[in-house]
């Protein structure tokens, strides 16, 4: 069992009793809500006439249905418009702070909370999403839950949960130039594989992650998930602290001070014990690819799709069906595929400093005439601060076209949506079928600057030929 | 006019009924409910839509429309069931279609969360004892019967045990997987654990 890890620390300061059944029950710091899974939330705590008893523990904003081309109200979409208006109506009911469209700092749920900074580290953070494993990379538990989940942390601001075991991921060495935080992670995930992490939380650590920017760190944590760990984390450092200092919702003065030294006090400890360690070598990683239906299902730009034979057991079933779905042979490079649609954005990769990696590799280039390439920034904020650094000029000027924030094309609630058979570059965090709006519509996840380097050239690039160029 | 669907209610000892087998490892909750269908405001109407974009594909040929497997509550299922979005939408499709209790070899974490906290168990079964049901159910009719005191499942006169973690069976016996007035009894507790949080404080 783990001991002395910041999860063990976050752990026990949250945990309000253990219950009859053998679980615990969890505090919940801070608690995010968007349109999608809260309605029946709020519909299950007026049938059993209960009230939420902490309002101001929970943030909401809307971002899963919102279109990216026209925000304008009443919505288009009669089922959009219906699910806004519950979640107005719920926020305004309950005196829970809402983050709407047009506000400043409406956008995609994760990216949200931690620019706002409300994510900080020692928190447990519930939304129900299952990329709340985001505001990990700030030092906090955070995972996601289901409808029932939230109506309970509304209506009592705890959860009924099993303590997870802890998985040290140690990454060591530094990523080589062209490789990013997503490589990585797509790393991790085939290394380990898509189901390795249920039952874990999982700790980033070692030199690489040491060297990443908060968003950077995002990018990982978010996708703890696709490896199967619910939440997984990066114990807070300076860079952490720094990202936070300011930021309207983070402490201020003195409370600042005191703030950081309960922080720092937070980290696992050097002789902390994990109840598993795996170690990963980040110099070795390449630009990384999906090539199937899981996350796990990657490889490096210069490989080729596994043959069976080449994969374990268990994990030949599905990539007979991936190879059936994506219409790719085993034996095949990855490189060149061609590549119809381009989407850059999403909570994995949708925050400023992936525009910025994406517009370095756009600049002084047009989109291949074959792709409809569109940028979709994270939030308000990162759209605002795009546009003051001319980062949307340059990706018009290329031909991508430039939208308003939301989660738009990585579930494709909205209307962005692949169409047939199409198949996308994209920066978002899962290539299951039918993931991207069409049931035959076929997804590649790459890094932002590899999304940027396939819209150029129409296929399957490696962006570290851009790099030299 | 369409019957309410009755969601299941306190103590959870027994479920039993046909058996319906769906082959297939990390089947994600995209596949068991696409994301079109969650534009709702309740659960009310996804029992139809469960596996929609799956069912089409196979033109009448996936399990959830074959004729034999209709009115079937014991869902059989492979490794890493549920993967993917925490949309509770997902297990709440399969109940409202008619699951009352699904068989794995491996499941989800959030989606197995979300299960519990709407009254479906969920039991693993290592692979090889899977896959021997599930070809009992695709053969011919195989009605099981399971026990979730003593997790095991009986089919005619043959018993299989059947995995459950103990706190889900704690809470299915007692009726606390719907959690919400356990944790609101011990309010006090959650009162003064807040207190003692310190970042409460600081962002006063």
């Amino acid at each position: 069992m783990s001991q002395n890890t910041l999860f063990d620390k976050v752990w026990d300061l949250h945990k309000v009793a253990d219950l009859p059944g053998g679980s615990s029950q969890i505090f919940i710091g801070l608690h995010l809500i968007h349109e999608v899974t809260s309605p029946q939330a709020f519909g299950a705590l007026k049938d059993k006439n209960l009230k939420v008893r902490f309002p101001s523990r929970t943030i909401a904003t809307v971002d899963h249905i919102v279109p990216t081309d026209n925000q304008s109200r009443p919505f288009k979409d009669n089922l959009a418009e219906q699910m806004i208006d519950a979640l107005e109506s719920n926020c305004k009911k309950h005196k829970i702070k809402f983050f709407n469209i047009g506000s400043g700092s409406q956008g995609i749920v994760h990216v949200v909370a931690p620019e706002l900074g409300l994510t900080q580290p020692g928190m447990t953070i519930a939304c129900g999403d299952s990329h709340t494993s985001t505001h990990g990379a700030f030092g906090s538990i955070a995972f996601g839950i289901g409808t029932s989940q939230v109506r309970d942390v509304l209506a009592s601001q705890t959860l009924a949960m099993n303590k997870l075991k802890v998985r040290q991921i140690w990454c060591k060495n530094k990523l080589s130039d062209g490789v990013f935080a997503k490589d990585l992670v797509l790393h991790i995930i085939n290394r380990l594989g898509v189901k390795a992490g249920v039952g874990y939380a999982y700790e980033f650590s070692g030199p690489a992650i040491d060297a990443l920017s908060m968003e950077e760190r995002m990018t990982i944590c978010n996708m703890s998930i696709e490896g199967g760990a619910r939440c997984g984390y990066v114990n807070p450092d300076k860079i952490t602290f720094k990202y936070i200092k300011e930021r309207q919702f983070a402490p201020k003065n003195e409370n600042w001070i005191k703030a950081v030294t309960w922080w720092e006090s937070l980290a696992s400890e050097k002789d902390a014990i994990y109840d598993d360690v795996v170690s990963i070598d980040a110099s070795k990683v390449e630009p990384t690819v999906t090539w199937g239906i899981t996350p796990g299902q990657s490889i490096g730009v210069s490989q080729k799709i596994p043959e069976l034979n080449e994969l374990n057991a268990d994990d030949q079933f599905i990539a007979g069906e991936a190879y059936e779905y994506m219409g790719l042979n085993p034996g095949q490079a990855i490189k060149n595929t061609p590549i119809d649609v381009c989407f850059i954005g999403s909570c994995t990769n949708g925050r400023i400093s992936d525009l910025r990696v994406a517009a370095e590799i756009v600049q002084n280039h047009k989109v291949s005439p074959n792709v409809k390439a569109f940028v979709v920034p994270g939030s308000e904020k990162v759209a605002k601060a795009a546009i003051e650094e001319g980062l949307d000029k340059i990706f018009k000027e290329a031909g991508f076209q430039w939208r308003e924030p939301g989660c738009s094309m990585c579930l494709a609630m909205n209307p962005d949506k692949l169409t047939g058979n199409q198949v996308s570059a994209s920066s978002s965090n899962r290539n299951f079928k039918g993931r991207q709006g069409s049931p035959s519509g076929r997804t590649l996840l790459m890094s932002p600057a590899m999304v940027a380097a396939a819209a150029i050239e129409g296929k399957v690039s490696d962006v570290r030929e851009f790099i030299k160029k | 006019m369409k019957e309410v669907f009755q969601t299941p209610q306190g103590k959870i000892l027994k479920v039993s009924g046909k058996c319906i087998s769906l082959v297939g490892d990390d089947i994600d909750t995209d596949r068991i409910i696409p994301a079109r269908f969650l534009k709702c405001v309740d659960f009310e109407s996804l029992g139809d839509a469960v596996f929609e974009d799956d069912r089409k594909d196979l033109n009448g040929k996936h399990p959830f429309d074959l004729k034999f497997n209709q009115n079937a509550a014991i869902l059989l299922v492979n490794s890493n069931f549920g993967c993917g979005s925490s949309r509770e939408h997902a297990p709440q499709a399969l109940m409202r279609w008619g699951i009352k209790a699904i068989i794995g070899e491996s499941f989800a974490e959030i989606f197995y969360s979300n299960c519990v906290a709407i009254g479906i168990p969920c039991f693993t079964l290592a692979k090889k004892n899977i896959k021997s049901l599930q070809l009992s159910a695709e053969t011919g009719n195989l009605f099981i019967e399971i026990d979730i005191k003593n997790v095991i499942a009986t089919e005619g006169s043959t018993k299989h045990k059947l995995n459950l973690k103990e706190s889900s069976k704690n809470m299915f016996l007692t009726g606390q997987w719907d959690a919400t007035s356990t944790l609101l009894s011990n309010f006090e507790l959650i009162e003064r654990t807040m207190e003692n949080l310190p970042y409460i404080k600081l962002n006063k």
